[in-house]
């Protein structure tokens, strides 16, 4: 009789954990696990977006009880959801903002992992399972915008769609599999709800693969220094549970502002009209959270080289911990590095406003300036600057930083060992 | 494993374990050559079954009475669930496509290449680029482009009076279907 010896006092419960030990790997991994004691809100953002994922998976399980994926009758579908289904309207209105809000969080999270190197050795692969995350994030959201069947629909799934036929040769076969057809239509819109279902669920696979990976490293601080004793960390359960149970108060009231308030704002009044294949809508822009990749896009004028652009602006995402050749991790320490860093999140600022706008004059000059300087920030200015720029001292650990310095890691630079390396 | 005896068959190397391991890394390469065949096998109906239906493909041609159309105006038809542009050419359209200069073109192609009569011209109305529709408004020339023919709003592709991209990313002309006059005021696409 090999079971397992479950420390549990609760009969039921040591029965099922002494047969299958969930209760013991909760227990290490929520209650336990170790957490820098220095973390700050910005690490908060990645429970957010799990509570988002869960908000996603659950109002779109109702939704899809309600909802028909057929060319004739999904925009009526939409609209008996909105109308006459109890409570239809809170659950469609939810499910629209909170995939704008999971992507809110998410940019945050991956702004976060930017500024304090979270990415780098030996965090590479809970880095890379995140840029594959948000690449099904972005999969997931363009096939749940196509669903409704409005004119936005429409033209995002054919716009989006054709972006494969820029590729030589395979190009045309590929958009017609896609498609199921010789243009976006009722195969296509069948299929798409089908996969529409199935990747949040493939998502989430990956996401509890990406807390694995986290659960053996532990999680990063912003100083950027490792655990190195029991004075630097604190149990995650009380300490990070209540905090991030307070930062779900905050972000859910600023989502209850949009819900009840502005349910549309964030959406585009054109996708009330129903699909027609034969007019496109004067301006199409893509929902906020894509228009820095489109106006990437836009910048290169060619269609094959635009395409492979956009794909690679994400994709230059996975190389990343091999680009930045600095071995200290937190931007606190390289007042150079920090100034990059800042002008690249104003660039995906100034990049979205290129997107969001008709593509001539001034806008194209920005978007492509713009462009440069987001592929230079990755493949010039990382490398160079990890290898140039001499970073302040650091402290020597987290808990030296929290106790003496009363916050001010600055102030006792001159006690750290230089150029230690944790 | 020396002590298991293996039957001696025509393929059985002599002297022993070096025979069998390549006879084992045979059988090893042969079962994941065989497995790998077969779920290659399997796959393609899971794939194949994406592409276009039998009915979808069996879409047939479409007749179009274009006895209403007036010279610089054009109708939309729809043909396999695209727009066909059936445009009718002012005289001065036909002149400004004939003339244009080919070597000024992304994709080259004598507007006589184009057209079966030069009055009528015919095309797929999708934006080589990324598949929208080309807008054309004859009233409010604004909405023609430079070049007189369409302006795509989505990336501001520009095409000619003969619908060859002049301006903007996309990358080839609008296309032109299989049609046939059946008279002349009627057309086969398809």
């Amino acid at each position: 009789m090999a079971l397992y010896p479950s420390k549990f006092k609760n009969p039921l419960i040591n029965w099922i954990d002494a047969r299958l030990p969930i209760f013991t790997l909760m227990h290490h991994e929520y209650i336990e696990f170790q957490m820098p004691r220095n973390v700050n809100y910005l690490w908060a953002f990645g429970a957010i977006g799990m509570l988002l994922l869960m908000t996603m998976i659950a109002t779109g399980i109702m939704l899809a009880m309600q909802y028909t994926p057929n060319t004739l009758l999904a925009f009526d579908s939409v609209e008996h959801i909105m109308r006459d289904v109890n409570y239809g309207w809170l659950l469609r209105y939810m499910h629209a903002n909170a995939g704008a809000f999971f992507f809110l969080a998410i940019y945050v999270h991956i702004f976060r992992g930017l500024y304090y190197g979270s990415y780098q050795k030996p965090r590479e692969l809970i880095w890379i399972l995140g840029v594959l995350i948000y690449l099904l994030m972005m999969a997931t959201g363009f096939l749940g915008y196509v669903l409704p069947w409005g004119q936005m629909s429409f033209w995002a799934a054919t716009v989006i769609t054709n972006l494969f036929s820029a590729f030589p040769v395979v190009g045309d076969p590929i958009v017609t599999w896609l498609w199921g057809g010789f243009s976006v239509d009722n195969p296509t819109l069948n299929r798409f709800f089908a996969l529409h279902y199935l990747m949040p669920f493939v998502l989430l696979g990956v996401v509890l693969l990406h807390l694995s990976a986290l659960h053996i490293t532990g999680s990063n601080n912003p100083l950027g220094i490792e655990i190195k004793g029991p004075q630097d960390s604190v149990p995650f359960h009380p300490y990070v549970t209540i905090k991030d149970l307070f930062a779900f108060s905050v972000y859910l009231i600023l989502f209850s502002v949009f819900l009840f308030f502005m349910p549309n704002y964030m959406g585009h009044p054109d996708n009330y009209i129903p699909a027609n294949a034969l007019v496109t809508p004067s301006h199409i822009v893509p929902e906020w959270y894509f228009l820095p990749w489109y106006a990437i896009l836009r910048a290169i004028p060619d269609k094959l080289g635009g395409t492979v652009m956009m794909f690679a602006a994400v994709l230059v995402l996975v190389v990343l911990p091999w680009l930045d050749t600095s071995k200290v991790k937190s931007l606190v320490f390289k007042p150079v590095s920090r100034l990059f860093f800042w002008v690249f999140a104003a660039d995906c600022i100034l990049l979205g406003f290129c997107g969001a706008n008709p593509p001539d004059g001034i806008w194209v000059v920005a978007a492509r300036l713009g462009t440069i300087y987001y592929f230079a920030y990755f493949l010039v200015a990382l490398p160079l600057l990890g290898k140039f720029e001499r970073p302040r001292p650091r402290p020597a650990s987290i808990a030296e930083a929290i106790l003496k310095g009363g916050g001010s890691v600055h102030a006792h630079a001159a006690t750290a060992q230089p150029m230690e390396k944790a | 494993m020396s002590t298991i005896a293996h039957p001696s068959g025509a393929g059985a190397a002599p002297g022993g374990g070096g025979g069998d391991a390549s006879r084992r890394n045979f059988l090893y390469i042969a079962t994941t050559a065989v497995g790998a065949a077969g779920l290659g096998a399997v796959a393609w109906p899971f794939i194949n079954s994406m592409n276009p239906a039998a009915d979808t493909l069996a879409l047939a041609s479409i007749e179009v009475d274009i006895t209403t159309v007036k010279p610089g105006e054009q109708i939309v038809v729809t043909w396999q669930g695209k727009p066909v542009f059936i445009r009718r050419r002012t005289p001065d359209e036909i002149t400004a496509a004939a003339q244009a200069k080919l070597e000024d073109m992304k994709d080259p192609q004598a507007d006589s290449a184009r057209v079966q009569k030069p009055e009528w011209l015919i095309l797929v109305g999708i934006c080589t680029h990324l598949g929208c529709v080309p807008n054309f408004d004859g009233k409010s020339s604004g909405h023609l482009g430079e070049f007189g023919g369409w302006f795509c709003p989505c990336h501001g592709s520009q095409y000619d009076t003969s619908g060859r991209i002049r301006k903007g990313p996309a990358p080839k002309n609008l296309g032109v279907p299989n049609y046939v006059f059946l008279k002349d005021t009627v057309i086969k696409i398809g």
